[in-house]
């Protein structure tokens, strides 16, 4: 076990220090086929199914671009407020790794397709932190290795190690900020929030899935520290593996932690690559490299140059969806919300989920509620990001349609999304699988009712003298009898009438 | 009856498409020469006889069923460089480390000779990976110079000239990075052309270096070379370096070239082609082909093209950096020779021996040339430099070619040399291709044409034509024209049969 590291109190961190932050955001385009070849991009399948001589790196196999993710790369980088490159190049990256068939990278060096932008984030408090982006650049993703036998699924100490190539060749685009600074003790939260935006645009522009369970989008966490009053920046580190939203911003914070007490103990940070553990919530250092790795880059002599027109930039600038924050600037206005509601539905992360959920036929309101409260708890509970839940805007519109035609109680409602939640199908299949469907049928009440009327007696008494509020305990007897599947207003109604007839 | 292996291709083709004699005739009477002589000239690695005489017979019955020909070679034997990859047959591109590999599939070249009915006899010998000027890096042994079975046959496709001038086949597929079509076809006394860069699709072609890399065709006409281009070029979507153009016309000019008159065609000479580099015979030889081409009434200058001179430099920068990241690949992994797999070694060791026992020393010293230049702190310097000079003397062709419509010099300073003569001075072998770099450098199209036998040694020496980019046919319409003075070559190649060394 390695030792565990002296970490200082946060608040004296940041009286001490300043953080200094870089975030490199990897995201897999959701494209048809891979980035150089006409294989399917798709997540999962069977090792090695969706695999050709070129993404296999075959000898004599050629790349060939793919058309859409350039278009996706630049359609990102207007998003990003980026300056378009009038013409570029991919370049190799060389370095050994089982997993890069070809053992380069085809990446871009120094001509990306997109530079010097900047995206506005805003915080839990409605302060808007402006984060400069420095590139996003096209890349392919490498395969996957899987190592086996050890006790870490690292490579050290596995018995050996499988190769899966479909996912090589997949096309990538890699954000990367310009140093974050001046963002003191929020920088943690800073670093979340850049990430959660960025995500955000990513969806809205369907560009990618985004997931960042299934790695089809990845943040490597630059850290470094400065002395109050220095203004130099401190030697960085950069954490890998840091696969939710959430430990975005432990990684950040943890490292922050920790490089803080390393400074104060007169020690010196080493600049290196840092594992971050989900269970934890700290960092580990990856295997220190003897000497600095150098990639070789040059130009790839077997793709020509990406040359965009200017009006082809025009027009996918054109094609840029509104995005979400001008959309949420809308709603507010459309829906009438206070500030505070507004950053409510920002801080859950419901926001664009409700308004997708509005687009979908639903009472603003309506989807609010489920989206804040209901779906806000199960996502908790599941410890996922609301976004991650796997239920859709449609299907909780779906929901809340049912509701409304009386065909489902709330109470019913709420397993009915359970059951979505589960994976049992969309809301339509888990109602007649598991028999949601309101009882309507007076005739099949009316003998619940009698049954209830006839079990408690002294009720029905009371009833009858004009106690109307005892009605309560036959209407729970009938909801219990039925499973909850009647509709209590109904239920009420024929109690009333029985008695009183 | 006539020795069919003594016809040129568009002989045998005439015959064959008359039915005055069947494909699978010409095809066993090659592979009988093939039986014969191979053990002597060994420019063959495969020989592939049964599917050879599959695809005759496939021939002989669609023409027996009064179908048109494929191609005006349909029915003709070929040899093919094994540095292209063929799913019926190992591509060892004269290496250990793929040594047995059959590639799951078919390089465009391959596909485009089997769609054109061409019968592909077997794989040819070559420098390991392309690497050399003589063939005698092959891991299986040299290939010897039908001229003189103790001399080189050039490289690195001396398999494929040698198998002209052996008669074992009719035409032949090379591919030229620095001269590896055209110094071959030089020291054989056949016809090789490199066409424009991107003319001929690269996929499937087993990269040495991306930029310089060119298949072209080897013939002992040049009306057969121009048969052929017409097979193998034209865009391939699979190359992105591949010309979207239609193919020069070279069949048209070659048969426009066989009325030997060249009034009107402007021709240029070299002037820095000459001194203390180049034998005396070769110069003889070139001095009076431009006598030749005078009297043909081709207008002759001299022109100055001063950079040329770092030409070689350059290649030598540029060359190995593109293959020390092609080479990358043979890790091990996926395919090809592997060693050390014995449990003990990690995945990095055992690629390092594979690598180690795979590759021969002129490989190793490439890979490391190019690892060196590419390196951080060196790129500029070195690769960067290499990247200026080839500007510069693509502007030297610029220059020139607004004066004349082709250029000319000796293909190769020297005939062939003895086997062995070089093998220890590295330099002194890369000296072969000191005129024909330059082509490659700038990507314009270049032909080597037999200028007769040196009077010093009695060998073949070539003459080399270049064109402007795109402009391939003039290359065909000087060097057809020039064959008609010239006068017969190859009948003076000793015989082989029975003849050991």
């Amino acid at each position: 076990m390695t030792a565990v590291a002296e970490l200082m109190d946060y608040a004296e961190v940041v009286e001490r220090f300043d953080p200094v932050l870089g975030l490199e955001v990897h995201v897999e385009l959701s494209t048809r086929t891979k980035m150089f070849c006409g294989c399917a991009n798709l997540f999962g399948g069977k090792p090695n199914t969706h695999v050709c001589p070129t993404c296999l790196g075959l000898p004599g196999a050629l790349p060939v671009m793919n058309g859409r993710a350039v278009e996706s790369a630049i359609r990102i980088g207007l998003a990003l407020n980026c300056e378009i490159a009038e013409w570029c190049r991919f370049a190799r990256k060389n370095y050994f790794y089982p997993d890069m068939p070809k053992n380069f990278q085809t990446s871009q060096y120094d001509e990306p397709i997109a530079f010097d932008g900047h995206l506005d984030v805003v915080l839990d408090d409605g302060e808007v932190v402006r984060v400069g982006i420095e590139r996003a650049h096209m890349e392919e993703d490498t395969g996957k290795s899987l190592h086996v036998g050890g006790a870490t699924g690292r490579i050290h100490g596995a018995e050996h190690s499988l190769l899966d190539y479909n996912r090589a060749g997949v096309p990538l685009i890699e954000i990367v900020t310009k140093p974050i600074t001046g963002t003191g003790e929020r920088a943690p939260e800073v670093a979340r929030a850049y990430v959660t935006a960025l995500r955000d645009l990513l969806r809205a522009m369907d560009v990618s899935d985004v997931r960042m369970d299934q790695g089809s989008l990845r943040c490597d966490a630059n850290v470094s520290l400065m002395r109050k009053g220095a203004s130099e920046f401190g030697t960085r580190t950069e954490t890998k593996n840091v696969n939710s939203l959430r430990s975005v911003e432990r990684a950040v914070r943890y490292e922050m932690t920790r490089q803080a007490a390393v400074l104060a103990g007169g020690g010196t940070v080493k600049q290196e690559t840092r594992h971050f553990q989900e269970a934890d919530g700290t960092t580990s250092s990856g295997r220190t490299k003897e000497t600095a790795e150098d990639y070789r880059y040059f130009p790839e002599p077997d793709l020509v140059p990406v040359a965009p027109s200017r009006e082809w930039v025009e027009q996918l600038r054109a094609t840029l969806p509104e995005l979400p924050w001008e959309r949420r600037k809308r709603i507010q206005q459309e829906w009438n919300l206070t500030d505070e509601e507004l950053r409510d539905l920002i801080n859950t992360g419901a926001a664009d989920l409700v308004a997708a959920t509005v687009d979908a036929g639903a009472e603003p309101g309506e989807a609010r509620s489920w989206w804040v409260q209901y779906l806000t708890q199960q996502a908790n509970a599941r410890e996922v990001e609301l976004a991650d839940l796997p239920i859709t805007p449609a299907q909780v519109a779906r929901v809340i349609e049912l509701v409304k035609s009386g065909e489902l109680t709330n109470k019913l409602a709420r397993e009915v999304v359970q059951g979505v939640l589960a994976g049992e199908g969309g809301p339509d299949e888990v109602v007649d699988r598991r028999g949601l469907k309101v009882v309507s049928d007076d005739s099949a009440l009316l003998a619940a009712v009698d049954e209830a009327l006839a079990a408690q007696p002294d009720v029905a008494e009371k009833i009858r003298g004009g106690k109307v509020q005892a009605a309560g305990a036959i209407v729970g007897a009938v909801m219990k009898a039925t499973k909850g599947q009647a509709d209590a207003k109904r239920v009420r109604e024929l109690i009333l009438e029985r008695v009183g007839g | 009856m006539t020795d069919l292996t003594r016809l040129p291709a568009a002989e045998l083709a005439a015959k064959i498409h008359a039915r005055e004699v069947t494909a699978v005739e010409v095809t066993q009477a090659h592979l009988d020469r093939i039986a014969e002589v191979d053990g002597l000239v060994h420019a063959f690695l495969h020989v592939d006889a049964e599917g050879a005489l599959a695809t005759a017979r496939a021939v002989d019955a669609d023409l027996a069923e009064g179908r048109e020909p494929a191609s005006a070679l349909a029915g003709v034997p070929l040899a093919l460089k094994d540095v292209l990859t063929t799913k019926d047959m190992p591509t060892t591109c004269g290496s250990r480390t793929l040594e047995n590999w059959v590639p799951p599939y078919d390089a465009t070249v391959t596909r485009r000779l089997r769609r054109a009915g061409v019968v592909i006899l077997g794989k040819t010998n070559m420098d390991e990976f392309a690497m050399g000027s003589s063939t005698e890096n092959s891991a299986f042994g040299p290939t010897r110079n039908p001229w003189d079975p103790e001399r080189i046959p050039g490289g690195s496709g001396g398999g494929s000239s040698a198998s002209l001038a052996a008669f074992e086949a009719p035409l032949a597929i090379g591919t030229d990075t620095g001269g590896s079509i055209r110094q071959p076809g030089a020291v054989t006394g056949t016809v090789g052309v490199k066409p424009t860069y991107g003319g001929v699709s690269r996929y499937g072609l087993v990269a040495f270096s991306s930029s310089l890399d060119q298949a072209g065709p080897c013939a002992r006409t040049v009306l057969d070379a121009a048969l052929l281009h017409e097979v193998i070029a034209g865009h391939d979507p699979l190359d992105s370096t591949s010309i979207d153009a239609p193919v020069p016309p070279v069949v048209a000019a070659a048969r426009e070239g066989a009325s030997g008159d060249l009034s009107g065609v402007r021709v240029g000479y070299v002037r820095e082609f000459a001194g203390e580099h180049y034998q005396r015979g070769v110069l003889g030889s070139f001095e009076r082909a431009l006598g030749q081409l005078r009297e043909q009434g081709a207008e002759v200058v001299e022109v100055s093209c001063p950079n040329f001179a770092y030409a070689l430099p350059a290649y030598y920068l540029i060359a190995p950096s593109e293959c020390s990241s092609n080479l990358a690949r043979f890790d091990a992994m996926r395919y090809g020779l592997r060693v050390a797999d014995d449990g003990e070694h990690s995945a990095e060791e055992v690629m390092s021996a594979s690598r180690e026992a795979g590759f021969g020393p002129e490989v190793k010293r490439r890979i490391m040339l190019g690892t060196y230049a590419l390196s951080s702190g060196y790129y500029d310097a070195y690769y960067g430099s290499a990247q200026k000079v080839r500007t510069l003397i693509s502007r030297d062709f610029a220059a020139a070619f607004e004066r004349v419509d082709v250029l000319v010099s000796p293909t190769t300073p020297t005939t062939a040399f003895r086997i062995g003569e070089r093998v220890d001075d590295p330099l002194a072998m890369y000296y072969a291709d000191l005129c024909t770099i330059p082509a490659n450098l700038a990507g314009n199209a270049a032909m080597s044409v037999p200028s007769g036998l040196s009077d010093d040694d009695g060998l073949p020496v070539g003459l080399q034509i270049m064109a402007p980019a795109l402009a391939d046919e003039r290359l065909y319409r000087v060097g057809a024209a020039y064959e008609t003075v010239r006068g017969p070559l190859l009948d003076r190649v000793p015989e082989l049969k029975g003849v050991s060394v």
